[in-house]
């Protein structure tokens, strides 16, 4: 089998439009599921029962269930609920509602992992809850929770791939396109994977990067 | 009389089901050094949390410079909660030190110390890093402002801890078992620390193994077993013989053990 460079070439614009709608939806849908976990987290900690509980509901089911059938349930669902999406809302807010379950999981577990001894000191020089969980919780939990966020991160990249079932025109609807089209499958998936790959290696350099970054703030062993 | 410092009034802690301070009152004064002993588990740490507000008591009250903490006498009797407003200003008379110091490991030690001028108080940067060097000179660490925590020795960190305290001019503070996690060539520069600021006139409540700290600093001992008060008073009245039988034990065990760890 020959490996075809012009046709790689000529679906080069194409090929970028799309990776432009992976990259879209994949940041979009990471900072919405970071900022949604992130007060499902700060919610199930502080909000009482009433609170903890129900969320808690969410989270497990969602965590329990296949991301491609809650895609298809919010797509083609949601229209008999009154809740009709485009495709790319629909795929961001599926993302970021999956994601979030995640993400408030790796947050929960963050707080917990804040020596309850800094939040005291804290409260004793007048800091409240908003102040504590900025200037306190968020800093020393963020060493801890990088490397389980990156990860999370890179999973929710590699589940953009799913947005092609309801359509949305990302990377992996368009060359699979091309591919049946021009029977070039090979090529197409071959490229994918590549494309996929090389982003993942990205975001996995960068999130090292920001360790090392962070490194300094280590806790110290007493 | 002035009114004492700090005044505990039928204490009593509950967690769950288990009693551990069974009616306290107890009486700091002013511009004194009292000190806190009693075997492991007597509950000398509760007590002085109860006192910084950082755990309820079941019942009971305590005020502070005359000022209820938390909760105040509601009019059937049943102590009332007060607003948190309330809460935080008379709590904001209370500087605490603890045994694991912690410190926040992000900041340095300036930024320690200067993080709730900066973020409670609205004190500009500039001006509240020049107050919180101050205090880093009281405690001689000035030149190690720059410093995280996991760059500094444990008796370093507890002092950055008591500067930072120190640095919201608190009218009492508290001690708990400030030097039970250093290493013995370590806890004398935290225990001249606080040598200097009782000789400054700071009331002080201080938690302590240290028997001879307690005995030449404390202006007043107060000893706990098994979440009662078993008395208070002046260190010479309570260490001189013939000394209450259950002191004696408790000292017995603690030298004891002091001498097992030097065979
Ligand atoms: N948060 C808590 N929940 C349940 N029980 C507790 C809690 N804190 C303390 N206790 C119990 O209360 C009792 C008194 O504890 P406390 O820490 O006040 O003793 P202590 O005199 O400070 O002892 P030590 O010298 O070992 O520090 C102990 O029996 C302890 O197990
Ligand atoms: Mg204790």
């Amino acid at each position: 089998m020959n490996f075809d460079t012009n046709l790689i070439v000529s679906i080069m614009p194409e090929l970028a439009r799309a990776f432009g709608v992976t990259l879209l939806t994949w940041g979009f849908g990471v900072i919405g599921a970071v900022i949604l976990g992130f007060m499902v987290a700060v919610g199930r900690r502080y909000g009482g029962a009433w609170l903890n509980y129900p969320l808690w509901l969410c989270v497990e089911v969602i965590r329990g269930t296949p991301f491609l059938i809650q895609l298809f349930l919010l797509y083609y669902g949601g229209p008999f609920v009154g809740i009709s999406l485009d495709p790319i809302p629909a795929g961001l807010l599926g993302l970021t509602v999956y994601g979030a379950a995640y993400f408030s999981e790796i947050f929960r577990a963050g707080f917990e992992a804040v020596p309850p001894g800094h939040v005291e000191a804290a409260e004793c020089v007048g800091l409240n809850r908003p102040q504590i969980i900025r200037r306190i919780m968020i800093p020393e939990m963020t060493m801890l929770v990088l490397p389980a966020s990156v990860n999370m991160a890179i999973i929710l990249l590699k589940e953009t791939a799913v947005l092609s079932i309801i359509t949305v025109p990302e990377l992996t609807l368009v060359i699979s396109a091309i591919g049946s089209q021009q029977y070039a499958f090979v090529e197409s998936l071959f490229l994918l994977a590549l494309f996929y790959w090389g982003l993942v290696e990205l975001s996995g350099r960068l999130g090292r990067f920001m360790e090392v970054r962070l490194s300094k703030y280590r806790f110290v062993t007493t | 009389m002035t009114t004492p410092a700090i005044s505990v009034k039928g204490l009593i802690k509950r967690f769950g089901e288990v009693e551990v301070l069974h009616g306290i009152d107890l009486e700091i004064p002013q511009g004194q050094v009292s000190c806190m002993i009693g075997p492991s588990g007597s509950g000398k740490s509760t007590l002085l949390r109860c006192m910084a507000f950082l755990e309820e008591a079941t019942e009971g009250l305590i005020y502070i410079n005359g000022e209820p903490l938390g909760f105040a006498p509601g009019p059937q009797g049943k102590p009332v909660r007060l607003p948190a407003a309330r809460i935080r200003a008379v709590r904001s008379q209370i500087g605490m030190v603890f045994q694991q110091f912690n410190l926040w490991p992000h900041m340095t030690a300036l930024g320690n110390v200067s993080e709730a001028l900066k973020t409670v108080h609205g004190v500009r940067k500039s001006e509240a890093e020049e107050r919180a060097m101050l205090q880093l000179k009281k405690v001689g660490l000035a030149e190690r402002a720059g410093h995280y925590p996991s760059q500094l020795s444990g008796g370093q960190q507890q002092r950055v801890a008591i500067a930072r305290a120190l640095a919201l001019e608190p009218k009492i503070m508290l001690f708990d078992e400030p030097t039970s996690s250093l290493d013995p060539e370590l806890t004398g520069e935290v225990l001249n620390v606080m040598r200097s600021l009782a000789a400054d006139g700071m009331t002080m409540v201080v938690v302590s193994h240290e028997i001879g700290f307690a005995a030449s600093v404390g202006q007043q001992i107060a000893f706990l077993e098994q979440g009662r008060l078993v008395f208070a008073g002046p260190p010479r009245d309570v260490f001189n013989k013939p000394r209450h039988p259950r002191l004696d034990q408790f000292l017995d065990t603690y030298l004891d053990r002091g001498a097992a760890m030097l065979a």
